[in-house]
């Protein structure tokens, strides 16, 4: 058993290991975004082109974060409720996103989309542009936040076993009554679980988004590719430092939903034991 | 209703889980599918409710072939073997979900789950939630699920099988009970030959996947089929190189018995003693004997006594 000293002192050096990793950045961030007077912050937070990025960031959310709950929630059920031949091929396809960087995703979709890529050309005669496009940065995005509701609910899914589907079935319930009033219910917890991680990350994206996206200001470009384009090429710093900090307080939001989550199906499961 | 399975067989990869079941359950009859671990009868059980699809055989219920039918058409009544309630659903609703499912009025879904809240005596426990339950509780609950749409048949996969010692008697008496008052055909898979026997009015012994044997409980008691029947189905030991009952062995003076012994041991159970005898050949037996037996005869250990087949056997 550890003395009460040399516990104090782990305590101490991990305190100061968060310190210098997360506390002291977004201290300095918050000085210096604020550092010029609120004024200064709301002028470059409302300027057009910021306006812009944060719009962006939250419809390319609208889109990506709905979609991958679909279909997270129903791959999870394919994983969790059928055996068949490749199952886990196809399991561990939707962990390829988070296991390579980015920025690889990222030059995956030029490839394919570009007009020399397999898809680039045929959708161009259909009138549709993927890369440098909205479109492009929402499948960027899809792409990289593709596995967290999947991730989230499998092992739910795995613990409570089928019995109570199988019960409700031979009560008379159909597919849809079963998963509405059966599974979903039981899940419900880690599905919100999972759309909350999927935000944060759809939020945050960079690389993939980069690289898509062409960086086109007012039209491509999302909240953090904004911050990048204001640091490194137009060397407006405040800019950068306030845009960063709404991105940072929508994290923390976002964060402390999850916090209260985590409680919840902390309660949940105790009620269920 | 009458439940025929005919030449039954499912197979989990190379393992033969069931094999060519073939047997009756009588219209209105208790039914107790007794095995060992790993016998099957959990599978013949979901097999019988469609949960599970036969690879080959078929199901027939009340005359109609069920082989093909999904659960969710065969009017069955399942409980799980840990209740499977809805963990999000107070007990009232639990009850109501196959009644809402069929679309009855809500008065009568109303009526109907109280009269049976009554009748597994939960009508006190109707916006409690299952994990405020106790384990007999639970079962009761998940017995009035399954009795709420007036199943034809209604399938018990180890009724009691979580219950502690006390409430798994209770529990039992009360379903013999159930079943005389509203007489439907239940089937209910268990290892325990003394609940099997105690409950039941039909029993079907399972080994490997096959049926051994299959009757009323008394005839198979007293003459079973093989060795494993009569090992399974009470306690039995060895003599002359047959399986016997221990109760249908007596212990005399040497000169009276059949064989000779030393006894080895001698365990006093209250009412009835357990006491083993090393005979003469070198093999080992027991005799069940009472309370008032032991005492008369005196027996102690290292005693030599002769070992016979009591006259009143067989």
């Amino acid at each position: 058993m550890a003395s009460n000293a040399s516990r104090r002192t782990l305590r101490t050096i991990v305190l100061l290991y968060l310190a210098i990793l997360i506390g002291l950045p977004v201290v300095f961030l918050v000085v210096k975004a604020l550092g010029s007077g609120f004024g200064a912050f709301w002028h470059e937070i409302t300027e057009p082109d910021a306006l812009s990025a944060l719009k962006l960031s939250l419809i390319i959310a609208a889109i990506a974060v709905p979609v991958n709950t679909v279909v997270g929630v129903g791959a999870a059920l394919i994983i969790a409720r059928h055996k068949f031949f490749g199952r886990r091929v196809f399991d561990t396809i939707f962990d390829v996103p988070v296991a390579i960087s980015p920025i690889i995703i990222g030059v995956a979709l030029v490839l394919a989309y570009s007009r020399i890529g397999w898809f680039g050309a045929p959708l161009e005669r259909w009138g549709l542009n993927v890369l440098f496009t909205p479109l492009g940065v929402a499948l960027a995005t899809m792409s990289v936040s593709l596995p967290y509701v999947l991730r989230s609910i499998v092992p739910v899914l795995t613990e409570i076993g089928q019995e109570q589907e199988q019960a409700a079935r031979t009560l008379g319930a159909g597919r849809l009554r079963i998963f509405w009033n059966v599974t979903l219910p039981s899940i419900r917890w880690a599905v919100l679980y999972g759309v909350t991680l999927t935000i944060a990350r759809t939020l945050g994206e960079f690389g993939a988004v980069l690289v898509v996206s062409g960086n086109i200001a007012g039209v491509t470009q999302t909240l953090p590719i904004y911050i990048y384009d204001s640091w490194d090429q137009r060397f407006d710093v405040l800019g950068s430092y306030s845009g960063a900090l709404v991105l940072a307080l929508i994290s923390i939001a976002v964060l402390s939903i999850l916090a209260v989550l985590r409680r919840r199906e902390k309660k949940l499961l105790v009620d269920l034991a | 209703m009458s439940i025929s399975l005919s030449h039954l067989s499912k197979r989990y990869g190379k393992t033969h889980a069931v094999e060519d079941v073939t047997t009756e359950i009588t219209h209105g009859s208790l039914t107790a599918i007794l095995g060992p671990s790993g016998s099957g009868k959990s599978t013949l059980l979901k097999l019988i409710a469609g949960l599970e699809r036969p690879d080959e055989g078929t199901v027939v219920i009340d005359g109609a072939d069920m082989t093909h039918v999904d659960p969710r058409h065969r009017d069955i009544g399942f409980c799980f073997q840990n209740y499977a309630p809805f963990r999000h659903m107070n007990v009232a609703k639990n009850v109501a979900f196959g009644l809402k499912v069929r679309k009855r009025p809500k008065k009568e879904i109303d009526a109907r789950v109280e009269e049976l809240l009554v009748l597994v005596k939960l009508q006190n426990k109707a916006t409690s939630y299952p994990s405020q339950l106790s384990g007999g509780e639970r079962q009761r609950m998940a017995l009035a699920r399954a009795l709420a749409i007036e199943p034809r048949v209604l399938l018990l996969d180890e009724p009691f099988g979580a219950l502690d010692a006390v409430v798994r008697a209770e529990l039992r008496h009360w379903v013999k009970e159930l079943h005389a008052q509203i007489h439907v055909t239940t089937v209910l898979v268990t290892h325990d030959q003394q609940e099997a026997m105690e409950v039941a009015d039909q029993l079907i012994v399972m080994r490997s996947g096959r049926i051994v044997q299959s009757g009323n409980p008394l005839a198979l008691y007293e003459s079973p089929a093989t060795d494993f029947v009569h090992e399974f189905l009470g306690p039995s030991t060895i003599f002359q190189g047959e399986v016997t009952r221990p109760h249908d062995l007596e212990l005399v003076s040497v000169y009276q018995g059949t064989e000779k012994g030393r006894i080895t041991s001698i365990v006093s159970l209250g009412f009835e003693a357990q006491v083993t005898v090393e005979l003469s050949d070198g093999t080992s037996t027991w005799v069940q004997l009472s309370r008032n037996e032991l005492s008369d005869m005196g027996l102690r250990v290292a005693l030599l006594v002769g070992v016979r087949r009591r006259l009143d056997a067989d």
